[in-house]
């Protein structure tokens, strides 16, 4: 970050800026000529999305923040009359709770792209955990927003995910009433989410600022997994990348647009315009749909796990859903460890390519039996798809560092979006 | 200083320990204590307040609740349900063998001596924290005369034992004392 060889600026108000704070030079050099491989997909717009999406929620949060009241009684009501009385509120309302879907959107399709041409891989991996830090805050966030609006999804979900930590043995409880402030989830329970869902996304921001550096160290992967080698494999980003950035942010923000005015409550749950009333329990209470494939992991363990013959239980079934949730997103953490496949992109990895496409079918299986009853062929369904999400990792991944054959790989980006042109011509 | 000290400093030791090192253990030892005692208020001030740990307890006049009728009180935030039971639920309660309970209890140890039509237990699913349904007449009771809990599908008997579905434990119960034949208080 330092001036170092830095070019006199024409402009006499911005030398003066950049001789003191060499704040232009770094984003003409990081964002101006910054090299970038030439051949990105599509794919490589949902960083940039992503980023768009968290700015959008930290601007409508604040502004809803202005008119929320922070009490168990007054919480349900002043939502309400931000949709009806505050002006423009309904629309700042659904930007927010929409917004988050489309965060999430955004986000998966990041990491999808991320694994599906192996960008974690060496020298990316600190890159890559930054990026799952980044989607646990993410998580933990998005979840105590939703208890914020204090209507019966709100009450019962935050009661049934706080429920999760008592699963720890010993001082499983002791943990539940710290977190609730209280005997039940109340007033205490309220507050406290209140004050760290509005400190959680400027965790996100400083952790995304070490994200798009660390990356600014490596350089960006690209689809064909081969590093550039000169200059013939790269284009400055400005003004090839910020107008294909551009595009695909207008595009995404035109499907976002059409759900906050034409489908607002499409991904939410009428349940949650319910008043929060302690005494009487929704008779399904299902996550918000980001959530859904985690939940049918929690929920998949459905067995005590112990001593084979005996009556002794060493993971009881409520501990063991817990472990195996947590356990999911854990795996992500520690994927550039376990893949050490010297190959990035699917596109030359043969195997991999399918399984991985099987792991994303998977996925989605996961989230349909999350937000099924736990019941019927849902369970042993939802216990299918678990155990292939951790074999995926566990088994497949590792299996496949020294099996796995290779397609030949171009010698160079310039090369293999030549023959690609070649073989098309 | 003198010499000598700055000498033995210099050279340290023959295993290369130094008294600076020693300065620097005692000066980490007492940051790490301080910072830890500084820490236990900003963590223990989310446990619960005194005002709310003033309301932990709770007083409910049985007189009105007719046999066979249940009502639900409120006590810590939390839902208890109070229950008149009938002749039926006590003897069927009594009946089970305890040999095929998940959570092994008599209906004895769940009831007070001589109080047994009153039974006095939180409405509190054991499993995730729902509520569950059997307090009305015509509320699903499940299988085994009780309660029955509709996020998860626990059943839970007419003591408000855990018989079937994913609850690891029975109904709690709460502490509770008869102030008089018709007043109880809980917590």
């Amino acid at each position: 970050m330092g001036s170092g060889n830095r070019k006199k600026l024409d402009n006499p108000a911005l030398e003066w800026l950049d001789s003191r704070l060499p704040i232009v030079s770094m984003i003409q050099k990081e964002y101006g000529v910054f090299p970038t491989p030439k051949n990105f997909n599509y794919f490589w717009n949902f960083g940039a999305i992503a980023m768009v999406m968290l700015v959008t929620m930290i601007i409508t949060g604040i502004v809803l923040a202005m008119n929320y009241a922070t009490t168990a009684s007054d919480a349900f009501d002043s939502v309400e009359r931000i949709m009806r009385d505050v002006n423009h509120g309904w629309l700042l309302r659904y930007l927010h709770s929409n917004g988050a879907s489309f965060f999430f959107i955004a986000v998966y399709i990041h990491m999808f792209r991320g694994m599906y041409y192996g960008s974690y891989k060496q020298p990316r991996e600190l890159l890559w955990m930054m990026g799952v830090l980044i989607f646990l805050l993410m998580m933990a966030t998005a979840f105590m927003g939703y208890v914020l609006p204090w209507g019966q999804m709100s009450f019962w979900g935050a009661t049934v995910i706080t429920n999760l930590f008592s699963a720890i043995p010993l001082v499983g409880d002791s943990i539940v009433t710290l977190l609730w402030g209280g005997f039940s989830v109340d007033n205490p329970t309220l507050n406290r989410f209140f004050a760290l869902h509005y400190l959680f996304p400027f965790l996100i921001v400083a952790v995304v600022f070490l994200h798009v550096w660390a990356l600014h160290v490596t350089g960006s992967n690209n689809p064909s997994g081969i590093e550039a080698k000169g200059k013939q494999d790269t284009l400055p980003f400005h003004p090839y990348y910020t107008m294909k950035d551009a595009f695909g942010i207008v595009v995404f923000l035109v499907i976002y647009a059409t759900f906050v005015f034409f489908l607002p409550n499409a991904l939410g749950h009428a349940d949650n315009y319910i008043p929060a009333n302690p005494l009487v329990t929704p008779a399904h209470i299902v996550p918000e749909w980001y959530f859904l494939p985690f939940y049918a992991i929690l929920r998949a363990i459905t067995f005590d796990i112990g001593i084979p013959f005996t009556d002794i239980v060493l993971i009881p079934a409520k501990l063991g859903g817990v472990l195996a949730m947590f356990g999911s997103i854990a795996l992500l953490f520690v994927l550039p460890f376990l893949d050490k496949h010297p190959v990035r992109s699917s596109r030359y990895r043969p195997w991999y390519k399918w399984f991985f496409i099987a792991f994303t079918v998977n996925a989605f299986i996961l989230g349909v039996c999350g937000g099924k009853p736990a019941e019927g062929i849902w369970v042993p369904l939802a216990q299918a798809s678990t155990l292939y999400y951790f074999a995926f990792f566990m088994v497949i991944i590792p299996f496949l560092n020294k099996k796995e054959p290779v397609l030949e790989l171009p010698g160079s980006i310039s090369e293999s979006v030549l023959n690609k042109k070649g073989a098309k011509a | 200083m003198s010499e000598d000290d700055t000498k033995d400093n210099k050279q340290g030791h023959e295993d290369g320990e130094t008294r600076r090192d020693f300065l620097y253990l005692t000066a980490a030892a007492f940051g790490a204590v301080g910072a830890a005692s500084f820490a236990w208020p900003l963590i223990d001030q989310m446990n619960p307040a005194a005002d709310t740990l003033a309301l932990s307890s709770t007083e409910v006049d049985l007189a009105p609740i007719e046999e066979g009728q249940s009502i639900t009180v409120m006590w810590r935030g939390k839902p208890v349900f109070v229950r008149h039971r009938t002749a039926k639920e006590i003897e069927e309660a009594k009946a089970v063998d305890l040999t095929v309970l998940r959570d092994k209890q008599a209906d004895s140890d769940r009831v007070q001596e001589g109080k047994e039509k009153w039974l006095v237990m939180v409405g509190i699913c054991t499993h995730l924290g729902c509520v569950p349904a059997g307090q009305k007449d015509t509320d699903v009771k499940g299988d085994y005369d009780g309660w029955f809990c509709p996020c998860h599908g626990s059943h839970y008997d007419s003591s408000g034992r855990i018989r079937k579905g994913p609850a690891p434990t029975n109904l709690e119960i709460p502490e509770y004392t008869f102030l008089s034949d018709t007043l109880i208080k809980i917590g």
